[in-house]
């Protein structure tokens, strides 16, 4: 289960700076190559999609495997072209989807 | 009071020779170690669906050096969590810019780690994550540019703790 989305933006930031944005989620991010205590298969669960929007326009999408660590850090960056809205979306195997939106403040 | 100082400063003192010296013998010990392992194998193995993977993205391309920066530890000391940071030269301008960033394990039981999609919206093409490395192994990482070169960068991790579960 996926929960608890955190975002860093920077504090102050103008049209045209290229920012970082940093994203993290809780999520267990189970391989599907363990085996609980009676010896049965974990079924995998990973967060496999995540895409950013920035405005109507996707700024940024990464397919992962499981071979991200668990409780996913993403950070990726973004040439601002104005003040505007983030959207991001986190998609599990179960096809739980996580969205959290974040404005920008541009000065 | 004079006394307790003397006293404590050869205690450090005694304390620092010991600990010098027992770094120097593991130092002797893990080079040793080192050496035993050059003549087994080394780089180390790769799995087969790693090459595999591999050989899909080489396919048809020669594949450049130099064009990517990897940050990544040379011993990561627990394999569940290891921070890598990509940075591809790249204008990232509509006429070249980076597409794709792969990341690929030659020793976790899946070989595609993660794939990122950039534009030129991205500005840099820098992404940061934290990997699972189930053992020492080397990673490679593959930018795809939109002017169809595809740059490479292999790293070395040794992992003191395997990421087993990845």
């Amino acid at each position: 289960m996926a929960n608890n989305p955190r975002i860093k933006l920077p504090d102050s930031v103008k049209a045209g700076d290229i920012i970082e944005v940093k994203t993290l989620i809780t999520h267990v991010m189970e391989t599907g190559h363990r085996k609980d205590r009676d010896g049965n298969a974990i079924e995998r669960n990973i967060i496999n999609t995540f895409v950013a929007k920035f405005g109507d326009a996707e700024v940024f999408r990464a397919e992962l495997g499981p071979g991200i660590s668990a409780n996913p850090y993403i950070s990726f960056q973004l040439r601002v072209p104005g003040p505007g809205t983030f959207e991001f979306a986190w998609i599990d195997d179960q096809g739980v989807k996580v969205v959290e939106t974040t404005p920008l403040n541009v000065a | 009071m004079a006394d307790s100082v003397h006293i404590s400063i050869l205690n450090r003192r005694s304390f620092i020779l010991a600990t010098l010296g027992a770094a120097c013998s593991a130092q002797l010990f893990a080079s040793s170690r080192a050496f035993a392992d050059a003549g087994a194998v080394l780089p180390f193995e790769r799995t087969a669906h790693f090459e595999e993977a591999l050989q899909k993205f080489l396919t048809g391309v020669t594949p450049v050096e130099g064009l990517i920066a990897v940050d990544l530890p040379e011993i990561a000391e627990n394999g569940n969590f290891v921070p890598i940071t990509i940075v591809a030269e790249s204008p990232m301008t509509d006429a070249d810019h980076v597409r794709k960033i792969h990341i690929l394990s030659s020793g976790n039981p899946v070989a595609s780690v993660a794939t990122f999609r950039l534009s030129p919206l991205n500005g840099t093409a820098r992404v940061q994550s934290r990997m699972r490395l189930a053992r020492s192994q080397d990673v490679i990482v593959l930018a795809e540019m939109s002017t169809g070169v595809l740059a490479i960068a292999t790293m070395t991790v040794k992992v003191t703790i395997g990421g087993c579960q990845s």
